[in-house]
């Protein structure tokens, strides 16, 4: 047998107390947030935004409760997720710390590193970024270069981080770099993670724009940085394992599926008085696709809970999600029809114009289709 | 009725039914079968593990097992590519059971669609189409609608004219005419009886994808080319990896409409649109990535990968297509307006 299962995502009468709470919470705060802006999704920063998730205990949910967190269900975190991404909510700021530095940190982190950095993730005043690809790495993640050599007075750390996400509004990165020495028989050996403090000497950040013309990704540069001994995380050597450790959290989650949502949402808005046939056909296929995800997706949420490693369900969520967002500016453009514009059909427009520009991402970044495709093919046994 | 299943939990259940499945669908049945005769003794195995009764309660002659985990059993004849009436013979008896009529004994139908004028006297005339083995049934069952509302009636043999079709897939899919036929009011709406039919086509095709990916990436390990199992080839492997995600995300539809079903209440007409929707498209999209793997000896009548094809082609025909379906929910979405979008998708 060969198929995968997603379970039934078990019931959660709690989480759906949580998600009328949620709901009342963004109805009232993002009163005013424009489309336009609703449309970046988990690319939306708003530090004061993220504060108050944090006063309401809605950062770090599942998290003990001596690091910050709420002791509460991966469920209970899936629900929080899926409102505030389906409303637009800016996330950005807290988002890659809460969903994946904070969880690797609660694994791996030493008790110091957790006590220092988990309570202030979970207050929405810590920022984390990703620091994985370079610019000879991409998907072979075994390729890095970027290298941290053990001295006196701790790590001295050369070498370059690119397409580092956030990297500006970030406060940590968790780096992965060779502390050992290249070895073709085991490439996955002698890495190594690192939690490093953005504003030491010897670290820059330089944005690029990509191809909407926004600097949300960045190169951080390591220049003779030194790090503190106890900056390294988890094992010296283990970083291979403990970055694919993260891999479940990173791919399975609503934002793996929602980025398009606003541009769905002003679809509607300019179709609702009239629709015709061909549209509710359309927007039907698209409903059909986000509900049979969003299972899966709550689905991968419960076998967390379960403390399962659903790290093959998670890249199957994300390669299915990725098509759907893609098909949403395309189908959203495709009914779009001409005429004299209105303020709902200027926003749908700004709304189709960003979605569109940012979709080549969404089977890029956190792993590209032909990456997690090799990984579901890999769980079918053929490789 | 015997008890075959005295601990009715779903995992025993479907590999009773799995077993049953592989020892009576034999190639003599098969062949038997695509001439459009009913094997006995294969019909006469499934009704004695009391596969038609699934859906009842256990005091009707049901398992006893949660609605959701009976249908499940639908998933294995689909993944047995079965060509016979079980889906609508369980529906049959579902349906007039929901509606306190008693079923007569033998193998029922249901019939997908009817044109049904009523009488002086109450009794129903008129067409009805697409009831699979409708020509071997003790009685079909129609849902129709009439200006007394829905109704749903039985039609026993003697009061039938068939008209023997096929579906795609060669498997009878007959239409009938009657007349003065008894009818009960029915307590569900023709569209809610339509998404029942369409719950268990769902169903079916969610466990034939299930087969095709596995026998497409066993095909994939065994078949050399260029000195190496095809399987090998990244282009293969992508292509197998997308199929096992349409395998995967058809299953989570179906399931949804299985506990939709089980509920029976207004999330029924969504949460079935979702399943035939997604079941159809990921039929058509896996269907295709299945015969490009498996080359010119999986467009043969020869190998097995023919008898899901076709299944998967007839099953997403019936109760409705992809079209059909996606209006019904697109309709139900753009309705809810931009700001009640989400909440009618996470309603589902």
């Amino acid at each position: 047998m060969t198929s995968f299962v997603f379970p039934s995502p078990p019931p959660s009468p709690e989480s759906e107390a949580l998600r009328t709470q949620v709901r009342a919470f963004l109805r009232q705060e993002l009163a005013d947030r424009a489309p336009i802006d609703r449309a970046q999704s988990w690319n939306g920063v708003d530090p004061a935004f993220s504060r108050k998730l944090g006063q309401r205990g809605w950062l770090g949910l599942t998290w003990p409760k001596r690091y910050g967190g709420q002791e509460r269900s991966a469920l209970e975190r899936y629900v929080l997720l899926e409102e505030l991404l389906a409303a637009g909510a800016p996330v950005g700021g807290h988002w890659i710390a809460e969903r994946q530095s904070g969880p690797s940190l609660l694994r791996y982190g030493s008790e110091e590193q957790k006590l220092a950095i988990l309570p202030r993730i979970a207050a929405g005043e810590c920022f984390f970024c990703i620091g994985m690809s370079e610019a000879d790495t991409g998907s072979d993640l075994a390729s890095v270069r970027t290298r941290a050599v053990r001295t006196d007075e701790g790590w001295r750390v050369n070498g370059a981080k690119l397409w580092t996400t956030g990297a500006q509004h970030s406060h940590y990165m968790i780096l992965l770099c060779r502390t050992g020495p290249v070895d073709p028989e085991r490439r996955h050996a002698g890495l190594s993670q690192f939690l490093v403090d953005l504003t030491l000497p010897g670290v820059a950040i330089r944005g690029i724009a990509n191809l909407a013309g926004e600097p949300h990704f960045n190169e951080v540069v390591f220049d003779e940085a030194l790090l503190p001994a106890e900056a390294l995380l988890g094992g010296e050597g283990e970083g291979w394992k403990q970055v694919t450790g993260e891999l479940a959290y990173e791919r399975s989650g609503p934002e793996r599926f929602l980025s398009s949502f606003t541009l769905l949402v002003e679809l509607i808005r300019v179709l609702s008085p009239a629709p015709d046939e061909r549209a509710q056909i359309a927007v039907g296929r698209l409903g059909a696709q986000l509900v049979a995800l969003r299972r899966m997706s709550r689905s991968v949420a419960g076998l967390l809970q379960a403390g399962a490693d659903p790290a093959l369900e998670a890249a199957m969520v994300k390669d299915l999600g990725a098509l759907v967002e893609q098909e949403i500016p395309e189908v959203a453009r495709d009914l779009l029809a001409d005429g004299p514009p209105t303020a709902a059909s200027r926003d749908f427009a700004a709304v189709l114009a960003y979605t569109s520009l940012h979709a080549p991402s969404f089977s890029l970044r956190g792993g590209t289709r032909e990456i997690l495709r090799g990984i579901i093919a890999r769980g079918l046994g053929l490789r | 009725m015997s008890e075959p299943f005295p601990d009715a939990s779903g995992d025993m259940l479907r590999e009773t039914t799995a077993r049953a499945l592989r020892d009576l669908l034999t190639d003599a049945a098969r062949a038997e079968m695509a001439g459009g005769a009913m094997p006995q003794a294969l019909w006469r195995g499934l009704e004695e593990l009391g596969l038609p009764y699934a859906l009842l309660p256990e005091e009707a002659g049901g398992f006893g097992a949660p609605l959701a985990q009976a249908l499940s059993l639908l998933i294995v004849a689909g993944e047995h590519a079965l060509p016979l009436p079980l889906a609508d013979a369980m529906l049959a008896r579902f349906l007039l059971a929901k509606a306190g009529v008693e079923a007569p004994p033998g193998l029922l139908s249901v019939a997908q669609g009817s044109e049904v004028a009523i009488d002086g006297r109450g009794r129903a005339g008129g067409r009805a189409w697409g009831a699979p083995w409708g020509r071997h049934a003790a009685a079909i069952v129609v849902v129709a609608e009439t200006a007394g509302g829905p109704v749903i009636l039985a039609a026993p043999p003697s009061g039938l004219k068939v008209e023997p079709g096929a579906d795609i897939a060669g498997d009878p899919s007959d239409d009938l005419r009657f007349e003065a036929v008894a009818t009960s009011p029915a307590p569900f709406s023709v569209l809610e009886a339509r998404a029942a039919g369409a719950a268990t086509r769902a169903l079916m095709i969610a466990g034939a994808l299930r087969s095709v990916t596995d026998m497409t990436t066993q095909y994939a390990e065994e078949r050399k080319q260029f000195g190496r199992a095809i399987g090998k080839f990244q282009a293969v492997q992508q292509n197998l990896a997308a199929l096992a995600g349409q395998s995967a995300s058809a299953a989570a539809a179906a399931d949804l409409a299985a506990q939709a079903l089980d509920a029976w209440g207004p999330g029924l007409i969504p949460a079935v649109a979702v399943a035939k929707v997604r079941c159809g498209e990921a039929a058509g999209a896996g269907a295709a990535i299945a015969h490009q793997t498996h080359g010119a000896i999986g467009f043969t009548r020869e190998h097995r990968l023919h008898r899901y094809t076709l299944r998967l082609s007839a099953w997403r025909d019936a109760y409705g297509r992809e079209a059909e379906w996606a209006r019904r929910l697109g309709a139900h979405l753009i309705a809810a307006g931009p700001e009640g979008l989400w909440p009618a998708l996470t309603a589902i």
